[in-house]
């Protein structure tokens, strides 16, 4: 085990508190640096998804991992960076302008949210988002002359500096890399400095914020609009990665598997977001061989118990219609989204603390280190 | 003209006076204690000042400006820093990032520099940092600088918090009930700081106490409270021994 012995105020402030995160860093850097030249073209896509849910889960981690205000809005956030992407495009409008133009009226748009939900909070908040997610995608799918409705939108190919970036190629993967990197390096600084603390005080008690001259109010729309902004700014990635927009690409499902990416990766932490990307990105593969796989595996045990030919194949069929029934993901992640929350509130990541630590204090672990437990009863009356 | 005033304050819920017009004034560099039963109106009172509540009636001055109307959050940025009767600390910050936000209404940087980390930025963090090693070693909270708050006990908490109402720097500081849930010894290292805030930092203290040995140690005069009402002022022993106290508390 490391003890870090502390002579400088600077020691809390960098970002690397010691060496060992330059290795582990320096490896995971190069690793996604030849990734794109040694990968399946079919993985690097992937990686270009986890990239954008990562950058989308980092922005509302902000927002509900940090300052504790819950979205399901988020969703329409993202569409409307896509759409702010795909709209300029037409008029060809150079990448880098409609890339910040999408990010700062994502912004905007999420500060006039944040207005009306200072008033809400916890299941109110969810539904007010929730409502104005569905205005959002009411508009996409009405306001034709811009959107063209439920048409849908072509997005064509990024150019940047007089070179075309097609969403396939390794240009693609890398910008999508370094966006998510500049947006984590930007929350982590902002998570050092008086913003990113105030934000941690709103979520943890709003009266100790206020009496400490924190202005509550201020502070929930800025939260909400650098939540939006990111999420706008992925929402152009989005729109370039599928070429192809349409309102019903954004609908609520999505902004509860954002809520997926920030759960199941662990609230409070920057890693969460990450970790939660790449495990919700694989859920789809998982699905897939579910649907191909599972009823022949399924048909193949009953087959070897004895089961006649007959009824071998009623079976098959019957896990064959289950696998590719609808609702089947909504299904799935709702018992992941339980699964967690019961068993490991703290995500992924606090899975991975639990491992670390195991093998740090090896063989002196203690289950009880991580046992939630109240101490005493918090006033809820200032509220 | 005295330090700090309230004239007849009050907050009425519906037909309840917490607050029944309440005038007392404090003076610059003294320890002033309201006392008085449970439901007497005391936490109302701090909670009227530092605007969690707006008053019914009655108006509130601090070096002579007038503070009632003043939103929440700017009650820090003139000097007046509060502690909870409840605690109401950052439960999932470290103590070091919970004095920090002591330190917001000193805060300057605009949010874009934060985003890049500026030189700017690192400085005014480490001044803040400066500051608020001060109140860590003035309260002796040095172990617990990257401790999580929900691991801590209520004792240490109680402590924390009121590092955290020192880091801002105040001129008046508001204990509610400082020293609730301490033993025997939290208690009188509590009474030991609080009369060196007054007499090493020069802070005003208005404080709501319960522990009358606490507030003999301590306080320079004493208020008692009833009902929402002031039933009697002067120093501990005049306002211990007032018919009305010793009625209030046991009973006519």
């Amino acid at each position: 085990m490391r003890f870090l012995f502390k002579t400088d105020y600077e020691d809390d402030i960098r970002l690397v508190p010691h060496s060992g995160y330059v290795i582990s860093y320096g490896v995971l850097l190069a690793v996604l640096a030849i990734a794109p030249f040694v990968l399946s073209s079919y993985i690097v896509s992937q990686l270009v998804f986890v990239c954008i849910y990562a950058t989308v889960g980092v922005g509302l981690m902000i927002l509900t991992g940090f300052t504790g205000q819950a979205s399901l809005g988020h969703a329409a956030f993202l569409a409307i960076g896509a759409y702010t992407a795909g709209f300029l495009q037409q008029y060809n409008v150079p990448f880098p302008v409609y890339f910040l133009a999408a990010g700062l009226l994502t912004g905007a748009i999420g500060a006039m949210v944040g207005f009306p939900a200072l008033r809400l909070q916890g299941i109110y908040l969810v539904i007010a988002t929730i409502s104005f997610a569905f205005i959002v995608e009411e508009i996409l799918a009405r306001w034709e002359s811009v959107t063209h409705g439920n048409e849908g939108m072509r997005v064509k190919t990024i150019q940047l500096l007089g070179t075309a970036v097609p969403r396939d190629s390794p240009g693609f993967y890398f910008l999508c890399l370094g966006f998510l990197i500049l947006t984590i390096l930007g929350t982590l600084n902002l998570l050092r400095s008086p913003t990113g603390r105030a934000f941690v005080a709103i979520r943890d008690s709003e009266t100790a914020a206020r009496s400490m001259g924190v202005n509550v109010s201020l502070y929930k729309v800025k939260s909400f609009a650098i939540s939006a902004a990111i999420t706008g700014f992925a929402g152009v990635l989005f729109a370039h990665k599928l070429s192809f927009i349409s309102p019903e690409m954004f609908t609520l499902q999505l902004s509860i598997e954002f809520i997926i990416v920030i759960l199941i990766g662990g609230t409070f932490s920057l890693h969460g977001a990450v970790l939660g990307a790449i495990f919700l990105v694989m859920i789809d593969p998982f699905l897939t061989y579910l649907k191909d796989d599972v009823p022949g595996m399924i048909a193949g045990v009953a087959a070897t118990f004895g089961a006649g030919k007959e009824a071998v194949a009623h079976i098959k069929d019957n896990a064959a219609a289950v696998a590719s029934a609808n609702g089947l993901k909504g299904a799935i992640y709702g018992l992941i989204i339980v699964l967690f929350v019961l068993f490991e509130p703290l995500g992924l990541y606090g899975r991975w603390l639990k491992i670390k630590l195991f093998f740090q204090l090896f063989p002196l672990y203690k289950r009880a280190t991580f046992k939630r437990q109240k101490i005493y009863v918090k006033s809820e009356r200032n509220r | 003209m005295s330090y700090f005033r309230a004239e007849d304050l009050s907050l009425h819920f519906g037909g309840l006076k917490a607050v029944d017009s309440v005038s007392f004034a404090v003076e610059k560099g003294e320890i002033l204690s309201i006392i008085g039963p449970n439901g007497a109106g005391k936490s109302s009172i701090f909670n009227l000042i530092s605007r969690i509540y707006a008053p019914t009636s009655g108006r509130i001055f601090f070096e002579d400006q007038d503070i009632t109307k003043q939103p929440p959050y700017e009650i820090a940025g003139l000097g007046i820093a509060r502690t909870f009767q409840n605690i109401e600390l950052f439960e999932n910050a470290t103590m070091l990032s919970n004095l920090l936000v002591g330190r917001h209404r000193h805060s300057t940087t605009q949010l874009w520099q934060e985003l890049l980390f500026l030189p700017s930025v690192r400085a005014h963090e480490k001044a803040h940092r400066r500051r608020v090693e001060q109140v860590i070693e003035f309260l002796d909270l040095e172990v617990y600088r990257d401790k999580l708050i929900s691991g801590l006990p209520y004792g240490v908490r109680k402590v924390i918090e009121l590092a955290r109402a020192l880091c801002s720097e105040p001129k008046l500081i508001l204990l509610d009930e400082p020293s609730s849930g301490l033993n025997v010894e939290e208690t009188g290292d509590m009474s030991f700081w609080i009369r060196d805030l007054k007499a090493d930092l020069g802070v005003t203290v208005l404080m709501v106490e319960h522990d009358m040995s606490l507030v003999n140690r301590v306080s320079d005069r004493v208020i008692a409270l009833n009902y929402g009402k002031v039933i009697a002022m002067g120093s501990p022993s005049e306002v211990q021994r007032h018919p009305d106290v010793v009625a209030a508390y046991l009973g006519a």
